[in-house]
């Protein structure tokens, strides 16, 4: 019997998980406040970025509704530039940065290595803490004045306008620090803490990714953090570092700025990829197709991708020759990126796929992925992104990349370790449904938008010519249905935690190790020793009726076939 | 929604469903690269979801399906799928390149205009030391603009010129062109600059060969030839002073310039001031120096870029307001 089969029994079992877990060990507030338990403070982080996600989201509706006509339709101009800043703002720093290390990268990795937690529990709590500090500053910053300078900040309208950018920069500058300590503290558990058996080479691809993203995330984010000391000293003091009414250079800003922003790209999309990987592998029932290949490259874009900032200015007077090697250095990082996509592709080749909800997201995400990939090519070359630099093109392109990618991918993380997480299975009818709509009304807000770049309509435009109405309407529809869809998805959870069946140790039959646990796991992981074994091992897994999930198949099983008995 | 519906919006400036119409040599080699890279991206994307749409329908598990062998790494296929896009990727580099020395190389021979931005207006400044709002060129003759910016950075884009370029405050950033079709081209900002940084649109305005000098000549007359309260009114219109200050009473970035001549206003200070001559010649040389209770100090100067007998065109204008 398949999981497909299996939801269709859809036996609800309204009973609390009996076994001790880290859910139901110890109660209370403080418990969950001064928790140094990785899980819990994963939860903490999901349910915080998904609430900045919800802001970021508003911020996003009203963009568009105000879009709805070329004048004025529900606010004027000021407003809509404090919003689209706030949207920016909001769903960069609070949402897509933190999003997949710290709610996904706290909760699995420590499990995927065997290791009771990661290696240093209170900084990771310290660093849920500066995320909120951060966050209540931002929010401050709203409160006091708002912010209308872009989530870009560019000198000298940041230095010059009167709305609170001092509040937001220190906002920003805290959740910077938040960043570190998680790529510090990861960095450090998986060169720790590995079991000894498992090599740098048997480590799950996601972990690869997070390790990557780790380092970014030491290496580039004090740049942001001094740069944004800068334009509050510039700001507070004005000692002219940017501004050219007191001999500084505007120009500069945009290199530092944008040194720590273009890595914060690959922050954002490499742990995403990380989690394709491993849910395409899974429910191909293959193991990944050029597991080094996929390692290695994760690394390489890493280090590459500090190379190439100076993309995003190739309109801003930089010397011909940057332009040139900047565009080259582009073209160079985007090959691993896409050879990736084709490794996912040979993972699926002669597999046995189920369409499972994290699976129908990881497709999605090849799908919107590829897009977003692809349309790169027009911005990195460099005849056409002097076009196509500041308009709604790039608008398109980085949200194919970012939430196409990005947010998908942490959907799929979401329904994909929801079981481990929770211990309660979800309705899987409407967890696709929710994943068709995501998919349709995605395209329905973001391809118009490719139109109107190449047609010319700017970026931030408050007002924009009346021929471009009907695509402007087509995407404000679009926005309301995705973010529909978006509440089917979280409604299928929360119905979940209600109504859904117990979760099984291993519903999906992946081989990596916090599946070896139970759903949801004891406070310290693992009751026993998770055996030895490639993460990719997926023979190794049995269906078991009895279990109504996955366990390891005992050796006379394993003789039979190669083939997948969970038919 | 209905495809006809929208080829018929995409072609009412003459454009293609992707661009506006082409105004230039060098649009027409960008559009070109754009459709290769398309060409490319449309056969890759095709590829890619169309295996994985196959895949999914083949390989996907059921009742009696059983898993063949398939190897978890192949070299050569590795190889070959790195390689294969490399070289594309090196063709389309090359040819962004080419297009963007081009889009950046002057001819020897040109015409310089240039162009001051500020908040949220344009300054098109011709050899002669005319300035006006819209950009006036002949047609057929490469033009070349000296930019710089008043306050923050603006960016210059002409889309059917396929071009654009930052302004920025303290440096001179340039750009050229050369029309080949006689019209009237948008011109806008693409760099946001603040409130009014959607309204920050101007025209292009391509005259056809031989007719530029005589606009240009009838144009720096037109001062000296309308009376002073209607050449202010003129310059008012021209030169950006409406985005901020309005005629009739409503208050706008600015206060209004309606029936406030010969009374006295409120300064930030809390001093008061009477607005006369010298004080409105003042706020347009050196708007910083008394700046009115409730206003933010964001106007530019106009220093150097007002000629006396323009000031004083704009005060009579503002003197004419009741
Ligand atoms: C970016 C918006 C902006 C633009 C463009 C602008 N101004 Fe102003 N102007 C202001 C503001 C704000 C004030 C009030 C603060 C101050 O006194 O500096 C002001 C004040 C003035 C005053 C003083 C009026 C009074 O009642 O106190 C005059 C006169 C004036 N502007 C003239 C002009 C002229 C002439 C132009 C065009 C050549 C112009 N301004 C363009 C924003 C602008
Ligand atoms: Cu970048
Ligand atoms: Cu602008």
């Amino acid at each position: 019997m398949s999981v497909l089969q299996m939801e269709t029994e859809s036996a609800a079992v309204n009973e609390r998980p009996s076994a001790e877990n880290y859910l139901n060990c110890s109660h209370g507030f403080w418990s969950w406040a001064a928790t140094r338990d990785h899980k819990r403070i994963a939860i903490m982080y999901l349910i915080s970025v998904l609430g900045a996600f919800l802001l970021g989201g508003i911020f996003a509706i009203l963009i568009r509704m105000e879009l709805w006509t070329p004048q004025r339709t529900i606010m004027d101009h000021d407003t809509y530039n404090h919003t689209f800043t706030l949207h920016g703002a909001v769903m960069t720093f609070l949402f897509i940065i933190p999003s997949i290390p710290a709610a996904w990268g706290n909760f699995v990795l420590p499990v995927m290595l065997g290791a009771k937690d990661v290696a240093f529990p209170k900084m990771n709590l310290a660093s849920y803490y500066l995320w909120v500090g951060g966050a209540l500053f931002l929010l401050a910053a709203i409160v006091l004045g708002g912010l209308d300078t872009g989530w870009t900040f560019y000198t000298p309208y940041s230095t010059t306008t009167n709305s609170s950018v001092i509040t937001a920069s220190i906002g920003v500058f805290i959740l910077g620090f938040s960043s570190i300590f998680t790529g510090l503290n990861f960095i450090v558990t998986m060169h720790t803490m590995r079991p000894v058996w498992m090599t740098w080479f048997r480590m799950p691809l996601f972990l690869w990714s997070l390790y990557a993203t780790s380092i970014i995330q030491v290496l580039a984010t004090p740049v942001l953090g001094i740069t944004l000391t800068l334009l509050v000293a510039e700001r507070a003091l004005g000692i002219g570092i940017f501004d050219p009414k007191l001999g500084g250079d505007p120009v500069l800003f945009q290199h530092f700025f944008w040194f720590y922003s273009h890595p914060a790209v690959y922050i954002m999309i490499l742990p995403a990829m990380g989690i394709i990987s491993e849910i395409i592998s899974v429910f191909s029932r293959k193991p990944i197709f050029g597991y080094r290949f996929v390692a290695y490259s994760s690394i390489a874009i890493a280090l590459l991708g500090f190379l190439v900032w100076g993309h995003h200015m190739f309109t801003s007077g930089q010397s011909r020759i940057s332009a040139i090697v900047f565009s080259a250095l582009t073209f160079s990082v985007s090959i691993p990126s896409g050879i990736k996509v084709f490794n996912w592709l040979a993972t699926m080749y002669r597999g046995s796929i189920i369409l499972t909800t994290p699976m129908c997201y990881a497709l999605s995400f090849i799908f919107l992925f590829t897009i977003g990939g692809l349309t790169g090519l027009f911005l990195g070359a460099l005849a056409t992104d002097i076009h196509l630099h500041d308009t709604y093109f790039v608008v398109a392109h980085f949200h194919y990349v970012m939430m196409g990618g990005t947010l998908v991918s942490f959907i799929a993380g979401l329904f994909y370790w929801w079981p481990k997480m929770t211990g309660r299975m979800y309705s899987e009818f409407w967890g696709r449904l929710g994943c068709f709509g995501v998919f349709a009304a995605f395209n329905l807000t973001f391809f118009p938008q490719f139109i109107l770049g190449a047609r010319g309509m700017p970026r931030r435009y408050y007002n924009y010519p009346p021929e471009f109405q009907l695509y402007h309407q087509i995407s404000t529809v679009g926005a309301f249905l995705l973010g529909a869809s978006l509440f089917v998805a979280a409604f299928t959870l929360i119905h979940s935690l209600f109504r859904g069946r117990k979760a099984p140790a291993n519903p999906w039959g992946a081989a990596s190790l916090e599946w070896q646990t139970s759903s949801p796991p004891p406070l310290h992981n693992f009751e026993s020793d998770p055996c030895a074994g490639d993460p990719y091992d997926l023979d190794s897994q049995i269906y078991d009726p009895d279990l109504s999930g996955y366990r390891f198949r005992v050796e006379s099983e394993r003789l039979h076939s190669t083939n997948d008995s969970a038919i | 929604m209905d495809p006809k519906t929208m080829m018929a919006v995409s072609e009412t400036d003459g454009g293609s469903f992707w661009f506006p119409t082409a105004g230039t040599q060098i649009a027409k080699e960008v559009d070109g690269l754009f459709y290769f890279i398309l060409a490319l991206s449309t056969f890759f994307f095709l590829l890619i979801v169309g295996l994985m749409l196959v895949f999914v329908v083949i390989y996907r598990r059921r009742p009696g399906y059983a898993r063949k062998f398939a190897p978890d790494h192949n070299s050569t296929l590795e190889v070959v799928w790195s390689v294969i896009p490399a070289i594309l990727l090196i063709l389309i580099f090359f040819q962004g390149f080419t297009g963007f020395l081009d889009m950046r190389t002057p001819p020897a021979e040109t015409y310089e205009i240039k162009v001051v931005a500020k908040k949220w207006s344009w300054a098109f400044q011709y050899p002669n030391g005319y300035i006006e709002g819209e950009l006036h060129v002949p047609v057929d003759r490469a033009v070349k603009l000296t930019m710089t910016s008043d306050d923050v950075i603006h960016s210059l884009y002409i889309p059917s010129f396929r071009i654009k370029m930052d302004l920025v405050p303290g440096r001179y950033s340039s750009m050229w062109f050369q029309a080949n079709q006689v019209g009237d081209f948008p011109l806008l900002c693409a760099e946001y600059c603040g409130t009014k940084h959607s309204d920050m649109l101007s025209r292009v305005i391509v005259h056809p060969s031989g007719e530029f000098e005589k606009w240009l000549e009838q144009a720096s007359n037109l001062m000296s030839t309308l009376p002073p309260p209607e050449a202010g009114k003129l310059l008012y219109n021209r030169r950006g002073c409406a985005q901020c200050h309005s005629m009739d009473a409503t208050a706008r970035t600015g206060p209004s310039f309606s029936g406030t001549f010969g009374t006295s206003q409120p300064l930030a200070d809390g001093t008061t001031v009477l607005i006369d001559e010298n004080y409105i010649r003042e706020s347009i040389l050196e708007p910083m120096a008394k700046v009115r209770a409730g206003y933010r100090p964001v106007m530019p100067s106009y220093k150097g870029q007002l000629k006396d007998l323009e000031i004083d065109a704009i005060i009579e204008f503002i003197k004419s307001l009741k």
